[in-house]
């Protein structure tokens, strides 16, 4: 399996997604300029210039005519996929950071991160059909939690709001009201601020990665904790293939504490493991620093990692990758 | 008492527990309705420093009896001998007069500032001879009330009728012959079994907070010792891990177990009060099983300093060495020109007089015989040749000599039997400017003890490692240049040739910088770490051939088990990532693999040495077959079993997740026509809508045609 490097991003990767066909690939950076590339052969097609901070997340409409990104500028704008120009901005008073599409595309989830005196808040934002009529303004706003909100999902149906970050747990919001439904538990949950979180392809369960050096696969509806998977790093990424029953987990040393001498003693591996038993099934090396993006493509044969190094390298499976038993 | 009582107890007089804050509950001041409480025996543990105490006021007895007109001359005297040890109080003298004779009363008292001050007045003067018929006694204020106490007549003490102890060497006798381990990781101190059959460990206790720095095994593992502030405590037993002795010394930092386990030595230095002075050491040596103090040693640091250089904590550790084998017959102390040798009978120095040597840098007791060796570098200026000499103990007697020229460092290796002594001898070339290595090799229980001198074929490569097999006749050496050594096995006696050292084999360029030989000999670990990053090749010494080759990533410690069976290697907290243990088999397969944040400490449990002859070993490994008939029926019964638990949990996790699935298909099915709604009628949710389809597509490139030429 010989990656594709793609060098398009100046500052180290923090975010990557697929569209719903595949066939693109958006990538956020702390170098203010989101970029789509062709999916297939790792080419870029183009950038998305306007913000004016680090981006830390996006979404892309189901028919791939919009995009959204979240920003450390304090807004969160929507784009034209197809021309880059930009549609519309929302501003906040603090930095944006996790953006998700609701089914439908008729509604988009926003958080902020907890910010001069501001606590972490979840807009719900409505998204209008035709870009001109649309407004900033929020159809629900939810007072977060202590500490910064790193990943919100829709849950099921649109009717609830999954959320999770610094405080190690994970909580789903009733979407209309704003009210607190469930929280993960203190005991079996994370015990460290949890970095990513990824839906599985038909919304019914996910997986979320933190610094306690584990993932965790939960039931979207119960939240009921379904798997653990401990690796040895801190996880920053994490990705679920579509296709078999495989979870990737990527991480690293802490950036800041990445060692000079060997760039194996950092371990910046995506790692495979096998979903059901919860055995590690191979890694993938390469980055010369942690990753902090992985995503799959639908169609479970290829996947994408984005690295503090800079680089998103892009892996289409060899054949015997479809084959793996243990 | 037992939550179960309390639990009955409510029953009965009707009440709900789970209504009561027990915290709440306040017993009235002096009642504890019968229960002991737990926090006095802290308090007797722990005992409290009062600010106000005596500490610092000594009691001088034995002055001389004095009228009034001599009295301030005596004060005069009294003050000039304690003033120049530490500052005596204002007001902090006084020699109490009898109104009657008006004479004093040969008593002072004297307080100073602090109490280590009157500590060490106290320690200074005793016994001090002022004249011939005055001898001063002091002692501290505070231990004169304790004296009071002390009843005039002597009462024959209770004799306590005999409780048998415990088996304190049950772990022996296990079943399985596992063998057992202590793992230290952040707060937490655990004793597991290795149970390498069922590739996990089999845990045996755990506490939190044990020990405040470090547990140690003592040499027979019988006990395992934990270090605190105020002292040393010794655990055993025959299923759990009870504290059967406690050693009391303050502030304890460093403790030795005599080989034979008879004896431990503790040691602790305190920061001087006066930033000029060293550092005050304190040794005691303890008997384990009696806890009672048998000797101990205080002094400045450099005055346990070994061999003249050496900073303010520049104490070697461990400072008395153990000779005689396992009797724990005699232990040693090197000091400038000097090296004393005590004896346990009477813990005194043997023939009153330490053995004298010039200049002497370092010794080592041979682990078997009551045999000193020791090394003295050259002398002025090269006039006087370096030499290396073993010690008869206890006559004293010189064995065997050896000098030796232009030496810059020598280090001196036993063989476990103490059959053999490898001094390692660095030399000086003739410019002076490098040093070269060589060995001179003593045949200890040989006749006149010979001599042989190896070098290696190399003279000038760097000797970076040396290790003699346990209980054998060979050595490895690592030698040669820093990122690819060669290493090299010799053999003492091989079978044509038995009076000479011979070279087995030489590999090269090894990833490698120490060696770990397998306490049973034959198979060695030649390893790579610190900058090799935890390089392990397993080699067998007898084939000549490597056995495995692996890496533990950044390990820092590699341990044998005591039976050679199995290898730990461990990445402690110096690293910040990857911290915790491999167990591998003795050939180099990794049996498993246990992470643990903040890992300071792995320690097999040692062994007491078999029972077996020689001869029985011997027959014992010629007819291994016989024997070992019944250990691999057992292997591959518990591998059939794991396999089989393997199989059945694979299945179960299969059948959860199954279910699972089912459930999300279901609730996904339910959901369908409100997805759809939300999306404007799109009837599509995943994969229906579109098929993949294999597409083949012949495309015409190029059509040529060439004339080969045929030939018959």
């Amino acid at each position: 399996m010989r990656p594709i490097l793609m060098k398009g991003h100046e500052r180290p990767l923090t975010f990557l997604k697929y569209n719903r066909d595949g066939d693109l690939l958006f990538s956020c950076a702390k170098d203010h300029t989101p970029t789509v590339w062709f999916a297939d052969n790792g080419e870029r097609l183009g950038t998305y210039r306007g913000h004016n901070g680090a981006v830390w997340c996006c979404d892309v409409s189901r028919n791939s005519m919009l995009l959204i990104t979240g920003s450390a500028d304090q807004t969160a704008k929507l784009w034209n996929v197809q021309t880059g120009s930009q549609l519309f901005s929302f501003n906040f008073d603090s930095p944006a950071r996790a953006v998700d599409f609701s089914v439908g595309d008729k509604l988009a989830v926003i958080t902020t991160d907890p910010f001069m005196g501001l606590p972490s808040a979840i807009h719900v934002k409505r998204i209008a059909q035709d870009p001109s009529e649309q407004t900033g303004e929020s159809v629900l706003t939810i007072k977060g939690p202590q500490g910064r909100i790193n990943r919100t999902v829709w849950g099921p149906l649109n009717k609830t709001i999954i959320s999770a970050g610094e405080d190690a747990v994970v909580r789903i919001w009733d979407s209309e009201t704003g009210k607190l439904l469930k929280e993960s538990d203190k005991e079996t949950g994370h015990k460290k601020t949890v970095t990513s979180l990824s839906k599985f392809a038909d919304g019914s369960h996910f997986l979320t990665g933190s610094l306690d050096k584990s993932a965790k696969l939960w039931d979207i509806r119960l939240l009921t904790l379904i798997k653990t998977y401990v690796t040895e790093r801190p996880v920053n990424a994490v990705a679920m293939s579509p296709l078999l029953d495989h979870v990737v987990l990527g991480g690293g040393q802490d950036a800041s504490a990445v060692t000079t001498t060997d760039h194996r003693a950092g371990k910046f591996e995506a790692k495979f493991f096998d979903k059901i038993l919860q055995e590690e099934i191979g890694g993938v090396k390469g980055h010369f620093g942690p990753i902090n993006a992985l995503a799959f493509n639908p169609d479970g044969k290829s996947f994408s990692s984005g690295g503090e190094d800079g680089y998103v390298r892009l892996h289409h499976f060899d054949p015997d990758y479809f084959h793996i038993k243990i | 008492m037992v939550m179960e009582e309390i639990l009955e107890t409510a029953s009965r007089l009707g009440i709900d527990l789970s209504q009561v804050d027990l915290d709440s509950l306040r017993l009235p001041p002096g009642e504890d309705f019968g229960i002991k409480s737990d926090d006095e025996d802290m308090n007797e543990e722990y005992p409290l420093e009062f600010d106000m105490g005596f500490g610092n006021i000594i009691v001088v007895d034995n002055l001389p009896v004095v009228p009034k007109e001599k009295f301030e001359k005596l004060e005069g005297v009294v003050r000039k001998i304690y003033g120049q040890i530490g500052v005596i109080k204002e007001d902090g003298f006084w020699m109490p007069v009898d109104p009657a004779t008006q004479k004093t009363l040969g008593q002072c008292f004297i307080e100073y500032n602090t109490p280590r001050e009157a500590e060490l007045a106290r320690e200074k003067t005793h016994n001090y001879k002022l004249d011939k018929s005055h001898v001063f006694a002091i002692n501290m204020f505070d231990d004169i009330e304790k004296f009071l106490k002390v009843p005039d007549e002597w009462a024959p003490p209770e004799t306590k009728p005999y409780t048998p102890g415990e088996n304190l060497q049950q772990w022996l006798t296990d079943e399985k012959a596992r063998d057992q381990f202590v793992v230290r990781s952040g707060s937490d101190t655990e004793v597991l079994w290795n149970d390498a059959r069922h590739l996990k460990p089999d845990p045996v206790y755990k506490r939190a907070f044990w020990t405040e720095s470090f547990v140690q095994w003592s040499p027979l593992g019988t006990y395992l010792a934990t270090v605190h502030r105020q002292g040393t405590a010794v655990w055993g037993g025959a299923t759990t891990f009870k504290q059967l002795m406690r050693y009391a010394h303050s502030q304890v930092k460093l403790i030795d177990f005599s080989p034979g386990e008879r004896f431990l030595v503790t040691y602790s230095s305190h920061e001087p009060s006066n930033p000029r002075d060293t550092h005050r050491v304190v040794l005691n040596i303890f008997d384990v099983k009696t806890g009672k103090v048998m000797r101990d040693f205080k002094g400045n640091a450099d005055e346990f300093v070994v061999g003249g250089t050496g900073g303010v904590t520049g104490v070697s550790w461990p400072v008395f060495r153990w000779g005689g084998g396992k009797d724990d017959k005699y232990f040693a102390r090197i000091g400038k020109n000097v090296i004393s040798v005590y004896e346990t009978e009477t813990f005194t120095l043997i023939g009153k007089k330490s053995i004298k040597v010039e200049n002497i840098m370092d010794f080592s007791w041979s682990p078997t015989d009551p045999i000193l060796a020791l090394f003295v570098p050259e002398l002025g200026g090269g006039n006087q040749p370096a030499r290396v000499s073993l010690i008869q103990i206890p006559g004293k007697e010189e064995m065997r000599q050896k000098n030796l020229f232009s030496v810059s460092d020598c280090q001196m290796y036993w063989q476990s039997n103490g059959d053999y002594l490898a001094v390692k001898v660095d030399r000086y070339t003739k410019t002076k400017r490098s040093t070269y290595t060589g060995f001179e090799l003593f045949r200890i229980k040989e006749r006149d003890i010979p001599i042989e001198v190896l070098e290696l074929e190399n003279k000038n490569d760097k000797i970076i490692a040396f290790a003699w097999e346990p209980k054998g006749h060979r050595f490895a050496v690592i030698h040669g240049d820093s990122p690819k050594p060669d290493v090299s096995f010799y053999s003492m006696r091989t079978t044509h040739n038995t009076g000479r050292v011979s070279k087995l084999t030489t590999l090269k360029g090894k990833q490698a910088n120490a060696l770990y030989w397998s306490p049973a000999g034959r198979y060695i670990i030649l390893a790579g770490l610190k900058g090799f990053n935890g390089q392990l090749e397993f080699y067998n010494v007898d084939e000549l051939e490597t056995m495995g080759v692996a890496e533990h990533f950044s390990a820092t410690d590699i341990e044998w088990d005591p039976t050679g069976r199995y290898v730990a290697t461990s990445v402690t907290s110096i690293h910040e990532m990857e911290n915790g243990f491999n167990i591998w088999s003795f050939n180099g397969k990794l049996l498993y693999r246990i992470l643990k944040d903040h890992f300071f400490q792995f320690l097999w449990r040692p062994r007491p040495p078999s029972f077996l002859s020689p001869e029985k070993e011997e027959e014992i490994f010629k007819n291994l077959k016989k024997y070992s008939k019944k250990y691999e029926a057992e292997d591959q019964d518990v591998s059939l079993l794991l396999s089989e638990q393997d199989r059945e949990k694979r299945r179960r996790l299969k059948d959860e997740w199954d279910s699972c699935v089912n459930d999300w298909k279901k609730w996904h099915e339910e959901d369908r026509s409100e997805r759809q709604s939300l999306r404007d009628g799109e009837a599509s949710d995943e994969e229906e809508e579109y098929e993949a389809k294999e597409v083949e597509v012949e495309e015409l490139l190029d059509v040529s045609e060439e004339v080969l030429a045929f030939e018959e």
